[in-house]
């Protein structure tokens, strides 16, 4: 049996890599999927307390962040989509219209 | 019941009424809104006047309580009494024949609703200030009436001189209303309460009193007296607070007539007859009350007798006439000031109306010099301006007559120790006032016309609607006086009579044929001025000329008034506009108050400029924070819990 502390390091390990994702790629694209991946790790933690604690509440709070990441993905996209198409390029460094 | 209130709320309504639809709704019917209230205020004051000498009924009532702050408590209260229905009649009868002359005079005017809404305001004002029972609402009144003047004066505010004429007689007043409103709160202190009664019940306790300024030791009556007395030498513009009168006729006639002859400028006459039981603990103010009576009243006539400007001769003749009534009250003959008030109030609104009439003719032609032989165009004008000259010069019969004879004869056989000196100043006042009077007519109203081509076209006599309000008021100034006929002619002197129970009655020593001599003396001055005026005017014209040409400095200190404005100008008027340009706009504006108002907002802009550096715009900035922050706190977690 795969103990507890496999799970644990396994998601901590995923997430991250998620966050480095995050902060080091310059793509959208790339930036959108790590920060994907990050849920994704959050989820696996959560399913394996559930497993760990036979409680049910976890895997539901997980089926919930599957929900939210659908709808984070559809809007994300069209987001990056109109992005692209309104300044031609998916690199975030060239992107800064919100400069104080 | 309180059937008086109609008095003052009728004029109120009328301005909430005129102020609130006048402007969309009445535009020119206006004036029917305002007539009709001062004609039902004048007919409930001759009701008024019916109870009180008749019904022998006075009254002084609380009707609600206005301010309460520990011991100190006012309301709105009335007293009606001998005076205050002297004054009500004076007030109302004077307000409504010059309010329904408004209505030929502003017609057509732009304004024409705002001048009937203020002159219902003024009026309203003017009853309080009157009908008052304690000194905050008599205060309360005459700033009122302050307001309202400044706003009449200023009534055509486009022009430059109109509106600071205006200026000038709100500030000179607040010269001597300083003055009146420490007054008010000596009263306050010294006997704990405002209202009329109560103060005057308990005034011989502080007749001995004194208080010590600054190590001069002051009798606290004299002190109290000259306070208040400030108020009326602002108001009634006596001297040295005389100068914003004249300049006052920047405003419509009949403003001049209703608020700067007959009405807000004897307010203070009306104080100081008021106040008499204060003003006769202090012989010291009683002195200094009648010298600047007298003075006044010969110091204004002299300038009267060479200006060229047709309000402005009526209006130095005011500030005469109302010297004569502090004269009077300064020798303790309250009753005779408050019966000049109320002569001269119909002489002299008729005086101005007739003047405005003349202006009315001539398009708004002021200069005497430019007028002449006007009575041919304008007959009912000139009889009626003759009935007026006639009256203030002091012929026997007629309203003005009686009340300045009274006047001098109580000046020279009262008891005061000036008396005699005030006398003389009168009596060559009056003299001087018959003078300029008639040199008025005679320069208006004979010879031969000396206008342009285009105004003598354009010459004719007034509507009706003016005509009928100078007729009565010609009757007020014939018949004004006849309630005060000394016994020596037959009468009975009743309103001084009349008046006895609040004014009370001077003593007098001196013997019949003094009296007889004293009224021989004032109708040989009235007859020789006019005789002076008419050899002048209408005989030899050169010798104005040659007068000037000769007396040239003499003639020059009275063309331009004694130099008082420019000694005011000089003393005052610079020196505070130097300040407030020199201190006030470059250093405490310029450097102190703006340094606040830009320092602050320029410290925080440049604060965040610095630090506005941090929100670059890109997101990955923003998650390394995040990041930072969250592993910052998670080590903070399991390291120190």
């Amino acid at each position: 049996m795969v103990p507890l502390y496999w799970y644990i390091v396994l998601s901590a390990a995923l997430f991250s890599v998620g966050v480095f994702g995050f902060l080091a790629r310059r793509n959208v694209i790339i930036m959108f999927m790590s920060i994907e991946l990050m849920l994704n790790a959050v989820n696996m933690s959560l399913i394996t307390f559930s497993h760990y604690l036979q409680d049910m509440r976890g895997q539901i709070l997980a089926f919930f962040v599957i929900a939210v990441a659908a709808a984070e993905a559809a809007i994300g996209l069209a987001i990056i989509i109109a992005l692209f198409r309104n300044k031609s390029t998916a690199h975030v460094d060239e992107i800064h219209e919100m400069q104080g | 019941m309180e059937y008086y209130l109609l008095i003052p709320f009728l004029p109120l309504a009328a301005f909430i009424i005129n102020i609130t639809l006048g402007k969309d709704i009445l535009r020119n019917k206006a004036d029917w809104v305002s007539v009709l209230a001062v004609c039902g205020s004048a007919v409930v004051a001759i009701y008024t006047l019916y109870d009180v000498a008749v019904l022998k009924n006075t009254y002084d009532k609380d009707l609600y309580t206005w301010i309460v702050s520990g011991n100190f408590k006012v309301s709105v209260g009335f007293l009606i009494d001998q005076l205050t229905s002297v004054m009500l009649i004076v007030v109302t009868v004077c307000g409504s024949l010059i309010t329904i002359y408004s209505v030929g005079y502003m017609h057509g005017d732009p304004g024409y609703y705002r001048f009937f809404a203020y002159l219902s305001l003024f009026t309203f004002c003017m009853l309080m200030l009157v009908m008052g029972n304690n000194f905050l609402q008599l205060y309360f009144g005459w700033e009122g009436v302050g307001l309202c003047s400044y706003f009449l004066i200023g009534y055509w505010y486009e022009k430059k001189s109109a509106s600071d004429a205006g200026k000038k007689a709100f500030i000179v007043n607040r010269f001597g209303d300083f003055g009146f409103g420490l007054g008010v709160i000596m009263v306050f202190l010294y006997f704990g309460t405002l209202h009329y009664s109560v103060v005057f019940g308990n005034v011989q306790t502080i007749a001995h009193q004194t208080v010590n300024i600054y190590g001069y030791v002051i009798s606290l009556p004299t002190l109290i007296a000259l306070l208040l007395f400030c108020g009326a030498i602002g108001k009634s513009a006596q001297l040295p607070l005389h100068v914003w009168l004249p300049d006052a006729m920047e405003g419509p006639t009949p403003v001049s007539a209703l608020i700067h002859a007959a009405t807000m400028v004897t307010a203070g006459v009306f104080l100081v007859a008021r106040c008499n039981p204060i003003f006769n603990l202090s012989e010291t103010a009683l002195i200094v009350v009648a010298l600047t009576g007298g003075i006044t009243a010969l110091f204004a006539a002299t300038i009267g007798l060479v200006q060229n400007d047709i309000k402005r001769i009526i209006a130095y003749s005011t500030v005469s006439q109302l010297g004569y009534m502090f004269l009077a009250c300064g020798v303790g003959a309250y009753a005779a000031g408050i019966f000049h008030l109320y002569t001269h109030a119909f002489f002299k609104a008729l005086l101005f109306l007739c003047a405005g009439s003349v202006m009315h003719a001539m398009g708004g032609e002021l200069n005497l010099q430019k007028m002449g032989g006007l009575k041919k165009y304008m007959p009912w004008t000139y009889r009626t301006m003759l009935i007026g000259s006639l009256s203030i010069a002091g012929i026997p019969g007629l309203a003005a007559f009686f009340s300045k004879d009274e006047i001098l004869w109580l000046a020279y056989a009262g008891e005061s120790p000036v008396g005699k000196f005030v006398f003389v100043l009168g009596a060559i006042g009056a003299f001087l006032t018959a003078f300029y009077s008639f040199r008025l007519i005679f320069l208006t109203f004979h010879g031969k016309f000396r206008g342009t081509h285009e105004q003598e076209h354009h010459l004719h006599e007034s509507p009706k609607v003016m005509i009928i309000p100078l007729m009565l008021l010609a009757v007020g100034a014939i018949g004004a006086g006849w309630v005060g006929i000394p016994p020596l002619l037959g009468g009975g002197a009743h309103i001084s009579h009349f008046l006895e129970p609040v004014l009370g009655h001077p003593h007098v020593h001196a013997t019949h044929a003094e009296e007889w001599l004293i009224m021989g003396i004032s109708v040989l001055i009235a007859v020789s001025g006019i005789i002076c005026a008419s050899y002048i005017y209408l005989v030899r014209l050169d010798i104005p000329v040659r007068f000037a040409r000769n007396f040239r400095p003499v003639y020059n200190i009275l063309f331009n008034k004694y130099y008082v404005d420019e000694l005011y100008s000089f003393l005052f008027i610079r020196p505070t506009l130097w300040v407030a340009d020199h201190i006030l706009v470059r250093i405490t504006d310029a450097k102190f108050i703006e340094g606040v108002v830009n320092g602050v907002p320029k410290s925080i802009g440049d604060f965040s400029q610095s630090f506005r550096r941090i929100q670059t715009g890109i997101a990955q900035h923003y998650g390394i924070v995040m990041a930072a922050g969250a592993i910052f706190i998670i080590a903070f977690v399991l390291l120190f819990m």
